[in-house]
């Protein structure tokens, strides 16, 4: 217990199970705090923070926003689509000017992976990825081992699959670094074209059979097909895709066991999941949501903490 | 560094057992009455209080919340270490209710201003009173004074008052202990 062993989260691999642990209970304070009738605590009254998304969001850009409000921070928000970046210039420049309107904290959200990590060399502000490329997205991560927590008690020991397009998604490899921190056992499932090569090097199991997978798990995390990163065809269409790798309801009520449905939107609704099993009491989708601001608000605070 | 006992186990017993009877006196059958424990160190108060009041003096219910204020402390990032936080247990609205903070040691004041700010996030109370079972006197950052005092205690900066409980430290007693 104590203080995060990093000042900026950047990404899942370079926290240690301490950290994670760490964030857990803090977040647990603040979901109590949001379920309060006065949701507002006035912890980073004297913190700036400033988002900045050069990549299209809704979800996380709201759950940030809300988490940094709740915590009464000053936010202020930047898109790269109405802003300079267009006019040609550098992520250095563009942060450094913002941060001399004197900004302690950037949450970033980049199309190139390691964008983060390039920006924590470089100025001087506690950085918090938001999701770099194809390469981390690590709040998700922690807010969907905390749901799983949540939901079963504990994320030790319990077998989670992820399911679909591992290749190009930020969300399976934050996911796989997190749950291996904590001791679950994790296995992917997806047409074989997205499935990176040497995915096994990191202890993950492979399956390509979406029932025997689903059969194996305790919790199954669906995963949207990423159509603006796919350059070239990796499944023949969109329906068999569906049809090999979606659940539906059917699909569930065949199992073994009953095991827990999460995904971490948007949704593609009918392609890698139904709407039956997406609004079903299997689903934990809506506690994720609710989950994300608390866990954000939790690394938010105790990053924070560590800005002298 | 040396200590001596501030209080023995006895003493503090009949301290709770006046103080709990003032608090009887202003709030007979605390109805709209609730006591709020701060944490961490106030609960033990708090719930020693509750048990005396039910057991000995026969009160039927008593609301009774633990409140931790360290989201609203106002030294943030000005210490060495992240402020952490423990549970907050208030299953009851305190709109229009009469709250009595619960502490162990009132000391500079600062805490209890926080616990003010908190509390509102429950509700807009009708009057807020302050029990604390030490109150080291001429310490004050603040204009803030206790309602119910258990002991006055006159004690220097270096030295700290620390409250022992039997049911978390084996023991009930009091030490002033000088660093």
């Amino acid at each position: 217990m104590g203080e995060l062993s990093v000042k900026h989260l950047l990404g899942i691999k370079y926290l240690n199970e301490k950290d994670i642990q760490l964030i857990f209970e803090t977040a647990d304070h603040f979901k109590e705090v949001i379920n309060r009738s006065i949701k507002k605590v006035p912890s980073l009254r004297d913190i700036t923070i400033a988002n900045i998304f050069f990549e299209n969001s809704t979800r996380t850009k709201l759950s940030f926003e809300l988490a940094e409000k709740r915590l009464s921070a000053d936010v202020i928000n930047f898109s790269a689509g109405q802003s300079s970046v267009k006019k040609g210039e550098t992520l250095i420049d563009t942060v450094n000017n913002i941060l001399s309107m004197k900004v302690d904290m950037v949450v970033m959200r980049h199309p190139n992976p390691g964008a983060g990590i390039f920006l924590a060399r470089h100025v001087g502000a506690s950085i918090v990825n938001a999701g770099d490329g194809a390469h981390e997205h690590p709040t998700q991560a922690l807010l969907d081992s905390y749901s799983i927590r949540e939901r079963l008690g504990d994320v030790a020991g319990k077998n989670v699959v992820i399911v679909g397009d591992i290749l190009h998604s930020r969300v399976a490899l934050s996911n796989i670094f997190a749950l291996r921190l904590q001791g679950a056992n994790v296995k992917v499932c997806g047409p074989k074209t997205l499935l990176p090569k040497y995915i096994e090097s990191l202890g993950v199991g492979v399956e390509t059979d979406l029932r025997k997978a689903l059969n194996w798990c305790d919790v199954a995390n669906m995963l949207r097909i990423q159509n603006e990163r796919l350059d070239i065809s990796y499944f023949p269409t969109t329906r068999e895709y569906t049809q090999q790798f979606g659940v539906n309801k059917r699909l569930l009520d065949s199992l073994d066991k009953e095991i827990v449905i999460m995904h971490p939107g948007p949704i593609n609704r009918g392609v890698e999941i139904t709407t039956d099993v997406a609004d079903s009491k299997q689903s934990i989708i809506l506690d994720q949501v609710e989950n994300g601001v608390a866990i954000r608000m939790a690394v938010i605070y105790l990053l924070a903490s560590k800005i002298k | 560094m040396s200590q001596k006992v501030l209080l023995s186990a006895k003493e503090i017993n009949i301290i709770l057992h006046r103080l709990a009877c003032q608090l009887l006196e202003n709030h007979l059958d605390f109805k709209d009455t609730v006591l709020i424990g701060l944490q961490p160190r106030g609960t033990f108060v708090a719930k020693r209080l509750t048990q005396i009041l039910k057991e000995e003096y026969g009160v039927g219910h008593i609301d009774v919340g633990f409140l931790d204020i360290t989201f609203y402390r106002d030294d943030f990032r000005r210490g060495d270490k992240t402020l952490e936080a423990t549970k907050t247990k208030i299953d009851f609205l305190v709109e229009d209710k009469k709250v009595v903070l619960i502490d162990d040691v009132l000391y500079t004041g600062r805490s209890i201003r926080a616990a003010l700010t908190a509390i509102q996030s429950f509700g807009r109370p009708s009057e807020i009173e302050l029990l604390t079972l030490i109150d080291r006197r001429f310490s004050r950052h603040l204009p803030i004074q206790p309602n119910y005092r258990g002991r006055q205690v006159d004690a220097i900066n270096e030295e700290k008052v620390k409250v022992l409980w039997k049911e978390n430290d084996g023991e009930d007693v009091i030490y002033l202990i000088n660093k």
